[in-house]
């Protein structure tokens, strides 16, 4: 299964198996990974599993629709390298995707 | 005193419960956590039920707010199908109707809410429903095939998002609202005539300003609704939404103070400092409008156990939020955030017949205390950032659409 490394803001690590499909926001909450709040439970709604995606990870992960850039420029600390994670769908090609987790979501 | 160590005991699993518990973990609590519920399944989302499942784009899997091994992956003792009869503040347990005592070093209540009942002739007929609970949402979409007759009770939010899926299901749908408007608890006037348009448009029969008197019914099954004018709604299925009332019940017999709802502080904390509640059974400080209040919604329900959590852990408390909302119905996202507590105007920000559009609610010195959005993402978010720094804003320039609600919030 293909894996995505999510790492808190105080540098913790943590290296998941996601099935393909599922958001890489479901991945850490599933996970209980601290970091990503997910609000609204991945409606695209809230703007609380924003992350930030590394490197050349960021083209792959595909564009964000219009509601998610919407949201995405209000997300707290937003960079250019932001998405919402509930928009991310795993897939073999993101396998190894490494995205940094804000220090707040709020 | 728990062998395994001090035990918190979490009496309902819910959205609220379900997040308690992991939030627990995620803020470093290592002792023994026990999650009590009364439904036979782990904790999972409403939101999707008058939506997503009954259109049949959901299931139980989707619907779960965990995977159903993180419960035991994060120790927490999932105890489903179980009742919990009283709270003994003196000896800390919590006595299971079974008899059983589950001792706690704190105990947080996520009793929930449940819908409220009517005293119609006729409500106890099949076909009469009530959405609450996922078994009930199965309930509703099996009787949702298309050329249904739905009815519903009430022009608020569920029964609003029940007629708009009724109506992608091919079922007719009529909404009988004893407001002269939709919505009228929570929205304001241009927001409830737009709705009202829109739903129109789509096929939906809105009787505003109709009461209804009784149900009436074949072979104990119902057939018609007869409102207080005399007229009768023909239809097969009665959807009740005419709000939730809160479970406060255990809070009341232990002595906890209630009113309308267990009384929390802004740390989910009841008037017994080892007993917190959080979700739909409290009514809680409102610290942007000065006041006590009841929210039910998911972001109030995750908000306050954050707060539970945050201060069993012994985390800093959390910056309260601007109450927030949404609700999907037909193509349309409504996005609320804050309340019109002593809004002195309001000013709409696009054209209010079109989607698009938010109303901003200031009070009488240009500060925003509330924000009604309709597929309008920016206003929404930017209105929750203004809300929660008190921030003022002159009429004309929200009013400008030239200018970005990113720079407006700025």
């Amino acid at each position: 299964m293909p894996q995505v490394t999510y790492i808190e803001h105080d540098g913790t690590e943590h290296r998941i198996e996601l099935e393909v499909g599922q958001s890489v926001m479901q991945g850490a909450v599933n996970n209980n990974i601290p970091g990503i709040d997910a609000d609204c439970g991945g409606e695209c709604a809230c703007a609380t599993c924003h992350v930030y995606v590394e490197g050349d990870w960021l083209p792959r992960t595909g564009t964000p629709g219009e509601q998610e850039a919407s949201m995405l420029s209000f997300a707290a600390t937003a960079q250019p390298n932001s998405r919402l994670s509930c928009q991310i769908r795993m897939s073999e090609e993101l396998d190894g995707l490494v995205v940094r987790l804000p220090e707040a979501q709020h | 005193m728990n062998p395994g160590g001090p035990r918190i005991v979490i009496i309902g699993a819910g959205h609220a419960g379900g997040s308690a518990a992991a939030f627990l973990r995620q803020y470093g609590w290592k002792g023994p956590i026990t999650l009590i519920g009364e439904e036979p399944i782990p904790p999972y989302q409403r939101p999707p039920l008058s939506k997503a499942w009954l259109k049949g784009e959901a299931d139980a899997r989707s619907l779960a707010l965990r995977p159903a091994g993180f419960y035991a992956e994060q120790r927490i003792e999932l105890r489903l199908g179980s009742r919990v009869a009283a709270i003994d503040r003196t000896a800390r347990t919590a006595l299971l109707d079974t008899g059983e005592a589950l001792s706690y070093a704190h105990l947080i209540l996520a009793t929930g809410a449940r819908p409220r009942r009517l005293d119609l002739p006729g409500s106890g007929m099949a076909g009469v429903l009530e959405l609450r609970s996922m078994a009930d949402a199965d309930r509703l979409k099996a009787a949702l095939r298309p050329g249904a007759r739905l009815a519903v009770i009430g022009g608020g939010y569920i029964g609003l998002e029940v007629a708009a899926s009724a109506r992608a299901l091919g079922a007719e749908a009529v909404v009988i609202e004893r407001e002269p408007r939709v919505l009228s608890r929570v929205a304001s006037p241009a927001l409830s005539a737009f709705m009202q348009d829109y739903h129109c448009a789509r096929g939906v029969a809105l009787e505003l300003g109709a009461t209804a008197e009784a149900l009436e019914g074949t072979a104990g099954r119902v057939t018609g609704l007869r409102l207080a004018d005399g007229r009768l709604v023909p239809c097969d299925i009665v959807l009740i939404g005419v709000g939730a009332v809160p479970n406060d019940e255990l809070a009341r017999q232990a002595g906890l103070d209630c009113a309308g709802g267990v009384t929390v502080d802004l740390a989910a904390r009841t008037s017994d400092p080892d007993i917190f509640a959080i979700g739909d059974c409290t009514i809680r400080p409102l610290p942007l409008y000065g006041r006590m209040g009841r929210l039910e919604s998911v972001p109030n329900a995750v908000e306050q156990a954050k707060q539970a959590a945050a201060a069993i852990c012994g985390r800093s408390p959390l910056a309260p939020e601007a109450p927030w909302f949404w609700s999907d119905q037909f193509d349309l996202r409504l996005q609320f955030a804050g309340l019109p507590f002593g809004a002195a105007e309001t000013v709409i920000r696009g054209d209010p017949a079109r989607p698009g559009f938010a109303i901003f609610h200031l009070d009488p010195e240009g500060i925003v205390l509330a924000v009604e959005a309709v597929n309008a993402a920016p206003e929404f978010m930017a209105g929750r950032m203004m809300i929660a720094r008190r921030q003022r804003i002159a009429r004309d320039r929200l009013r400008d659409q030239s200018l970005s609600m990113r720079e407006l919030a700025a």
